[in-house]
């Protein structure tokens, strides 16, 4: 992190190399130069993290110091003259190199960051030319860290990147140097792996070899990758990507560094993803379906059977028996055409909320979804309130954002349902039960707004929990700060059966108090809400005569055909119960997958799908940036980008409207100069009543509140696929997490089976004490196949298997 | 004037001619008759690619890809991942005769010694499809010629 700013900072006057310079007081030498395009070498220096001038790589001569003083860590001082290239800082520089070279194996060619080493490059530009070390090289184990980073500790030059990088930026130091001189070694916790959710920035930040990417190792070279821009299709944030590809595949993923949106970070969930793309997994040519098994067909085939069916549904049962449903990771353009070919069809059921519940809202909602106060600016923000957000599994980089404000004395609260584990300090952490939270924010937005005629419902649902100190010390936080307040509302508070509550108190509370919000999308969801992917609204938010149906409508209302988009729907939908009937009963199921297991056993076409990183396609992100892209790479065997596809299955269909020839028309057909991001409900929007206490759940009864939410590498098809970040600690949730009294309670014990009963359906699950969840509550999340059954049902019976 | 009428029509030219022809008829011959005899070939001739292995059987190729890099007729292809020893090596290797031009760059980039051109130079293809040669193909022909490869690096080698 760089020093702070001092108020009313004052210019400089230097001179680098004989060039005038004008930079802060107080800065560092090494800043100015960059500022400059006067290259001084380094390794330890890195601009988003501490300065810990021990690399000495940056030793300059400054005229009247005594000494070479490492440009890094040497403040700027008015009339300072600095050399970099004199041959006294040439010669620290030689002498540096070569005692970093002492005990740095020197195989470079075996090494993975051969190529675009920063090592092996200022070795070449600043060291010396032989080798005068001929006595025996320190030798360091490499401990296994985990699925994603390789460790080959000899390479190590100790420049503590890795370290710092854990303690300032993600919040959880998992790395640190143990030991001294020639025994200093950096290591985890004995016997710990490094879990993070933002772990694959290590490699990145490393100047040697020794944190390299284990999915990528020794498969190919910096040289023949071929960069391509991407945008990251996993969550709101829209990081951007540098795809490379080698011989047609994926190698790796770096981020392309965006100041708006994801600086230099990326995510492991961005950064790994990838793998699932290459899964053997994909799907590569049409299906459809004879007698009970899939035949592969040619496009045309595929395309005129889907094309006959549903207008023969159409026409025989009337549009209205038709129903989308779409992904939320697909791309504005997919959003756009499936809208379109629905409403050319005559049908307006089409939704991309998979895993939300709660739609009575709809018709007083703004155009999309998303954070009033710019991404960008969080980190200058106040105060921070998130409410049924796991923000650091949410949105890993904006965690690391909300993180920084704490650093710069900002403050956060959560109100969860949950005890989640958060990367930053939590000035308040309210835990209910998930049927609370509401209530719990009815009581924190009256006690935030005092005195004002407060509606009849808002008081109903305040009333459904005992007022505590709690809420209102989180109140009088967020009112006693100075500056920004922002309320977020995540995607456990979004798929909340009472989600509509959830936002009309959010709502009541910005009008009353000036308070910004913060609605988070899933994944690519503002785009679809801004091309119409919704049953109530047409593309750039213009109504729709009726609103269709949306996603639950749709499963409960047994259509009699469905159109599937890019989802794998026992793991993408939180109503799974209706889904299998839903599916049978349909007498044509169209879906679009990229993957062969992801096909639903119902499907009578299926059409292969290109994913994200061979398609081309705009992504908008939760601050209402749109970013668009081109295809990474061609797409595998017959797979095709999804706005291919429905632009011609529109011509199969006849419709109006399907001529476009680049991605650019269709794209031309949403209005994407978007206005600044308000996401409060419109006034007026009524507040749901407030929903009475139902059946008593209970330990006795062996009946439970379930917490669900959806772990991070289980959000969609492509991260499921991933295997590295199936492999992390991370992934293996899908078991019934329980508090120890509760385990006590029920008299069984960590790694028991039980068999999970939620309405007609049931798995069975191994239990996991977890301290984290309350009592009379089990924590079980969805997006696994093993807790697939159970859909996003919020109360589960246990029955203990002896 | 008068001497030139006289050598054109007395067949000068081609009488001296004749004598030269004449005259080499009763000398030693220095024909190579090949492919019965063949002429001495330098260490450094450049001819068929090899891979090389180490005394113990160990492959010498670490898949550093610098041959491929280097090479400027791009007829090098190279995949590769970890083996189960954790170690770097190809998974493949291949060798694009037609295109490669036997500038002999690969050689010199590579930093074991693994990938050679030996001194082989008869070799033919009978289809369009023998013009690439594998990774086994190229660690056969190092293996079978390995003590002649070995040779020549020897005679080479005070020279380098
Ligand atoms: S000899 Fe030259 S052209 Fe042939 S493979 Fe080697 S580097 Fe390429
Ligand atoms: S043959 Fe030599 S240069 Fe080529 S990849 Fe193998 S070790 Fe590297």
């Amino acid at each position: 992190m760089p020093p702070e700013r001092p108020e009313g900072f004052i210019m400089a006057m230097i001179i680098i190399d004989g060039q005038e310079i004008e930079a802060e007081a107080g800065s560092m030498i090494i800043q100015a130069a960059d500022k400059a395009d006067i290259y001084i070498p380094r390794f330890c220096y890195h601009e988003k993290l501490s300065i810990a001038a021990n690399c000495r790589m940056c030793l300059v001569e400054v005229e009247k110091a005594p000494k070479p003083l490492p440009a890094c860590a040497t403040p700027i001082t008015d009339g300072m003259v600095i050399h970099t290239v004199s041959e006294q800082a040439v010669e620290a520089q030689q002498g540096t190199m070569e005692f970093l070279l002492i005990n740095h194996p020197l195989d470079c060619p075996i090494c993975d960051q051969g190529g675009e080493c920063p090592l092996q490059d200022q070795a070449l530009g600043y060291g010396g030319d032989v080798s005068r070390f001929s006595e025996g090289k320190r030798v360091v184990d490499d401990p296994d860290i985990g699925p994603l980073i390789e460790t080959e500790m000899t390479r190590c030059i100790h420049c503590t990147r890795c370290v710092r990088f854990g303690q300032e930026v993600a919040g959880i130091m998992e790395l640190g140097a143990i030991g001294r001189g020639e025994d200093m070694k950096i290591a985890t916790v004995v016997g710990r792996t490094v879990d993070s959710e933002v772990s694959g920035n290590v490699i990145d930040l490393c100047p040697v070899g020794a944190l390299t990417s284990k999915p990528y190792r020794f498969s190919a070279r910096a040289w023949e990758l071929a960069s391509h821009d991407a945008i990251s299709p996993h969550d709101c944030l829209g990081s951007n990507l540098n795809i490379q590809t080698a011989h047609d595949t994926v190698k790796r993923v770096l981020p392309r560094t965006n100041g708006h949106v994801n600086e230099c970070w990326l995510s492991d969930r961005d950064r790994f993803s990838y793998e699932g793309v290459n899964s053997p997994d994909r799907l590569l040519q049409p299906l459809v379906r004879v007698g009970d098994r899939f035949e592969e067909v040619a496009w045309e085939v595929a395309l005129q059977r889907a094309a006959t069916a549903l207008s023969d549904i159409g026409k025989a049962q009337g549009p209205g028996a038709i129903g989308a449903l779409a992904s939320p990771t697909a791309t504005l353009e997919e959003f756009f055409l499936l809208q379109q070919l629905m409403r050319g069809l005559g049908s307006d059921n089409v939704d991309h909320r998979l895993r939300q519940r709660d739609f009575r809202d709809d018709s007083f909602t703004a155009l999309f979804p998303g954070t009033e106060l710019p991404i960008e600016q969080i980190q200058d923000a106040a105060c921070v309130l998130l409410v049924g957000c796991h923000l650091r599994k949410e949105l890993p980089l904006v965690a690391l954002r909300v993180r920084e404000m704490c650093r710069l004395g900002g403050q956060v609260a959560a109100l969860n349902p949950m005890d989640y584990e958060q990367n930053f300090p939590l000035t308040e952490a309210l835990v209910v039960a998930p049927s609370a939270l509401p209530a719990a924010l009815a009581r924190i937005a009256m006690a935030r707004v005092g005195q004002v005629e407060v509606s009849e419902e808002l008081r109903q649902w305040a009333e459904l929990i005992p007022d505590s100190e709690d809420f209102a010390r989180t109140a009088k936080m967020l009112s006693d700060v100075e500056g920004e307040v922002v309320v977020v509302l995540g995607q456990i508070a979004a798929q909340h059966r009472e989600a509509s509550a959830l936002r009309a108190i959010a709502s009541w509370l910005a009008q009353h108090t000036g308070i910004r919000l913060a609605f988070l999308p899933e994944a690519n969801g503002a785009a679809a809400w801004i091309a119409g992917c919704v049953p109530h609204r047409q593309a750039n938010g213009d109504g729709v005569q009726e609103p269709g149906l949306n996603v639950s409508q749709m499963l409960s209302a047994r259509l009699s055909a469905y159109l599937l988009f890019g989802l794998e729907p026992t793991m993408d939908l939180a109503a799974t119960g209706n889904l299998v009937s839903a599916l049978s009963d349909a007498s044509f199921v169209l879906s679009f997958s990229a993957f062969r297991s992801a096909v639903p056993a119902q499907a009578d076409v299926v059409f292969p799908l290109a994913p994200f990183t061979e398609s081309a396609g705009t992504y908008v992100n939760c601050d209402g940036r749109a970013q668009s892209v081109e295809a990474a790479m061609d797409p595998r065997g017959m797979a095709r980008p999804g706005w291919k596809i429905l632009r011609v299955l529109g011509n199969y269909l006849a419709l109006p409207g399907f001529d476009y020839i680049t991605v650019d028309d269709v794209r031309s057909r949403v209005n994407l100069s978007l206005p600044e991001v308000v996401c409060r409900l419109e006034e007026g929007c009524p507040l749901p009543g407030a929903a009475s206490k139902s059946v008593p759940w209970s330990v006795e009864s062996q009946r439970f509140e379930r917490v669900v939410d959806v772990p991070i590498y289980d959000v969609d098809p492509i991260v499921r696929r991933a295997s590295s970040l199936q492999r992390t600690r991370d992934h293996s949730l899908a078991t019934v997490h329980m508090n120890k009294e509760q385990l006590l309670a029920l008299n069984v014990k960590a790694g028991d089976s039980v068999r999970v009963v939620a309405d007609a359906d049931e798995v069975r699950l191994t239990i996991t004490p977890d301290d984290r969840v309350l009592g009379g509550c089990v924590y079980i999340p969805m997006g696994s196949a093993a807790t697939a059954p159970l859909g996003g049902a919020d109360y589960i019976a246990l029955k203990v298997i002896r | 004037m008068f001497i030139r009428f006289i050598k054109t029509y007395f067949l000068w030219e081609l009488l001296r001619g004749l004598a030269l022809t004449g005259s080499r008829l009763f000398r030693r011959k220095f024909t190579v008759q090949y492919p019965d005899e063949k002429t001495p070939k330098s260490p450094r001739f450049r001819g068929l690619h090899a891979l090389r292995r180490y005394p113990n059987g160990e492959e010498r190729c670490i898949a550093c890809k610098l041959c491929e890099a280097v090479c400027p007729a791009v007829a090098i292809t190279i995949e590769s991942e970890e083996r189960e020893d954790s170690t770097r090596r190809t998974t493949r290797y291949d060798v694009d005769l037609f295109k490669c031009v036997y500038c002999g760059f690969c050689e010199e980039a590579c930093p074991v010694d693994s990938i050679v051109l030996t001194d082989i130079h008869e070799f033919h293809f009978e289809g369009r499809e023998g013009t690439v040669i594998d990774k086994a193909g190229l660690l056969a022909i190092g293996d079978r010629y390995e003590s002649s490869i070995a040779a020549a690096r020897e005679r080479d080698a005070p020279y380098r």
